[in-house]
């Protein structure tokens, strides 16, 4: 994984709230490989119109954000279906980091293990960040992990706070399950004192396998 | 004096396995639930040459892309190559990695989560990891049980732990049973619309109180399924004599000693009196009607003798925004009577309403009448069929017309070429009516069973009370 450290691109503003990953990427589509490139998935059916045809009015369709790498969403963005299509749909439209006020637990854990950052800020400080990357002519941010600050176009600097191992992991590219087999010798203990105290769940003590 | 616990402090306390500074811990997931979709997961194994550390502890369901017709065919039956190849990539999955698999053509196959607690997989006291949000069905047990992606999965069956911080915890006490005529999927339906879409965020739910203790075991999961739809973690229920009679005979359930002792271990499961919870919500029964979706997220639900609102009375701007839209999609004016909405297909299945209870009521309200709209019923796994055929359930809808189909997801997710087509409206059990879900156009009304019964004798969104004099 590409570890996550600065990032300063366009950013582009989707006020919905709810946003959930049934819009982000159509369940139709999460039986394609990965190979075929998941960016034409992206919001399929929400940037389109009933005739299949882009709509104007929906941001990521705007020329001024063709090359975003950041989303500044609403409320409870990436909420519903765990399908992790949702986060390699983004990841292949180019988007590496998501700034709101909230985010669906599952989606959220998703964005992590792909190096996705996902940022929390305080609802007014996203509608004022939504609002300006609206009105000025060059919509960037620049994002820094390890400082914790993301500069606005009009470069005022907002602080937001990123948890301690998210941080961690992004800013080196890690491998959870790598990280998490350095606890082997802790789980190994740990499943041979549960099994004692719960001997119905060993996995041969329903008289079935499994 | 030990500090009261609750069932969520209990059931996290015991499956910690390490605590890293940050306060995350590694939790042990005791079972892991695959579907077709987590090919990714078993993509990542292979690429990172990983092992399953217990494969035994992991159970596989074909579901999502299964056809609920001509089952006798088999594979062969999927004429669509790439959903043919969903279901033959479980199955081989399953197969090289020694994984138990309820794939077609076993007559338990059906939906993950009725399937689980139907074999006494699910257990009280479980931390359950899915491959599907509405994982939190489980919680009915009094297990912990929430969805993860394809990463997670992958993790889970390397590690057979994941990360997480403690969650908040929140109680959703419901202070009486629920009126006559009106079902749990109306009271989740309810609960979801008083406390939002976001509502649950970084919390998980403990349902409570004596509306919860009233409710068969079969309808506490159509309540804990749907604790996704208001943003929690997970949604459980302190398990009762009447879970673990559920739960006693089923095939993977403890027998003998062991069932001995696992039962004295779940009766100190449930939640100490006087347990503290981040937030509190109390729902008062007595005014809960059978409800309907008008919206396109579950939040957006009315009473089915009210009206589709006006987003004009609405204040807040993005909410004011997120119903227009809505309104623009589903084709409803504002102030439109809901009763008099028609529908132009019915949908009876998914994991929130295709068990025994729920096609039990379905066929109260169809017998003697007869579908007015083309009605699909979809058990939710070939023993719920069985039953079903069984008591003469099926007899019923086909005389009423409605279509008797083989177990799946089917039309809750409109992935295995089950969908409506654009622009069609469907009244649904099931738990999602965003844009799109059941077919790219489709608008979904949810509502429960008898409600979606209901609408298929008579054509039409329908208080359900008016029809049975219940209520
Ligand atoms: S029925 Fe619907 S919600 Fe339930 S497991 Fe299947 S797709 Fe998921």
């Amino acid at each position: 994984m590409d570890p996550f450290r600065t990032l300063t691109a366009t950013a582009v503003p989707l006020v919905m709230a709810n946003v959930n990953t049934d819009q982000i990427f159509p369940a139709r589509f999460i039986r394609k490989p990965r190979a075929v490139g998941y960016a034409q998935f992206t919001f399929h059916d929400v940037r389109r119109d009933d005739d299949g045809m882009l709509r104007a009015d929906f941001p990521l369709n705007d020329e001024r954000y063709h090359d975003a790498r950041i989303i500044v969403g609403g409320t409870n963005f990436g909420c519903g279906s765990s399908r992790e299509g949702a986060v390699y749909t983004l990841i292949d439209s180019g988007i590496r980091a998501l700034i709101a006020p909230s985010f669906g637990d599952i989606f959220a854990a998703n964005c992590l293990k792909n190096g996705v950052l996902t940022v929390t800020l305080p609802d007014d400080a996203v509608v004022d960040l939504r609002d300006q990357l609206r009105s000025v002519e060059r919509p960037v941010l620049t994002i820094d992990l390890e400082a914790e600050t993301i500069v606005r176009p009009d470069g005022a600097t907002l602080a937001f706070s990123a948890d301690p191992f998210q941080k961690h992991c992004l800013l080196n590219g890690l491998n959870e399950i790598d990280l998490s087999l350095e606890f082997a010798a802790e789980m190994s203990a740990f499943e041979a004192a549960y099994r004692g105290r719960f001997p119905w769940l060993a996995p041969d003590a329903s008289g079935r396998k499994g | 004096m030990l500090r009261a616990r609750t069932i969520i402090d209990k059931i996290w306390d015991s499956h910690v396995v390490a605590r890293r500074d940050d306060g995350e811990c590694l939790l042990y997931i005791d079972r892991l639930l695959l579907q077709e979709n987590s090919f990714h997961a078993f993509d990542k194994i292979r690429r990172e040459q990983r092992a399953i550390r217990n494969p035994g502890q992991a159970f596989a369901f074909s579901d999502h892309y299964v056809p609920t017709v001509g089952r006798e065919k088999g594979l062969a039956g999927i004429a669509d190559p790439e959903i043919r190849n969903m279901v033959e990539l479980i199955e081989s999955d399953s197969r090289d990695n020694h994984i138990t698999l309820f794939g077609l053509g076993d007559v338990r196959q059906g939906i993950l989560h009725v399937v689980g607690p139907e074999q006494g997989i699910t257990q009280p006291g479980l931390v359950i990891a899915g491959a599907d949000s509405h994982t939190s069905t489980h919680g009915a047990l009094g297990a912990y049980a929430f969805g993860v992606g394809s990463s997670e999965v992958a993790h889970v069956l390397a590690v057979q732990g994941l990360w997480r911080p403690r969650p908040k915890t929140m109680r959703v006490l419901v202070d009486a049973a629920l009126p006559a005529g009106v079902t749990s999927k109306d009271l989740i339906l309810s609960i979801i619309g008083t406390i939002g879409a976001g509502g649950a965020v970084g919390h998980v739910i403990e349902y409570a109180g004596p509306g919860i203790a009233a409710l068969s075991v079969e309808q506490r999961m159509t309540v804990c399924n749907m604790s996704i739809e208001a943003g929690a973690r997970a949604g459980l229920m302190s398990p009762d004599e009447a879970v673990f009679d559920y739960v006693k005979g089923r095939p993977y359930a403890p027998k003998g000693a062991r069932w001995d002792a696992a039962l004295a271990y779940w009766r100190t499961l449930p939640s100490d009196p006087g347990a503290a919870y981040d937030r509190d919500v109390r729902i008062a029964a007595s005014r809960i009607a059978p409800m309907v979706t008008w919206g396109t997220n579950p939040e957006q639900v009315a009473p089915v003798t009210g009206a589709v609102p006006d987003p004009a009375a609405e204040r807040d701007p993005d909410r004011r925004a997120r119903m227009e839209r809505a309104l623009s999609y589903m084709a409803l004016d504002p102030g439109t009577e809901l009763r008099s909405i028609a529908v132009d297909r019915v949908f009876i299945g998914s994991c929130t309403n295709s068990r025994i209870e729920d096609l039990r009521i379905a066929a109260a309200i169809a017998k003697g009448r007869t579908a007015q709209v083309p009605t699909m019923v979809v058990p939710g796994s070939g023993l719920v069929r069985l039953q079903a055929e069984a008591e003469g359930l099926h007899e019923i809808f086909l005389a009423a017309g409605f279509e008797w189909r083989s177990p799946g997801c089917s039309m809750c997710v409109a992935i295995n070429g089950d969908t409506l087509a654009p622009g069609e409206r469907c009244a649904s059990t099931s738990n999602r009516n965003f844009e799109g879900r059941q077919g790219p156009g489709g608008r979904t009304h949810l509502m429960s069973p008898a409600m979606a019964a209901a609408a298929a004798v008579t054509g039409r969104i329908t208080d359900v009370r008016e029809l049975t004099g219940v209520g």
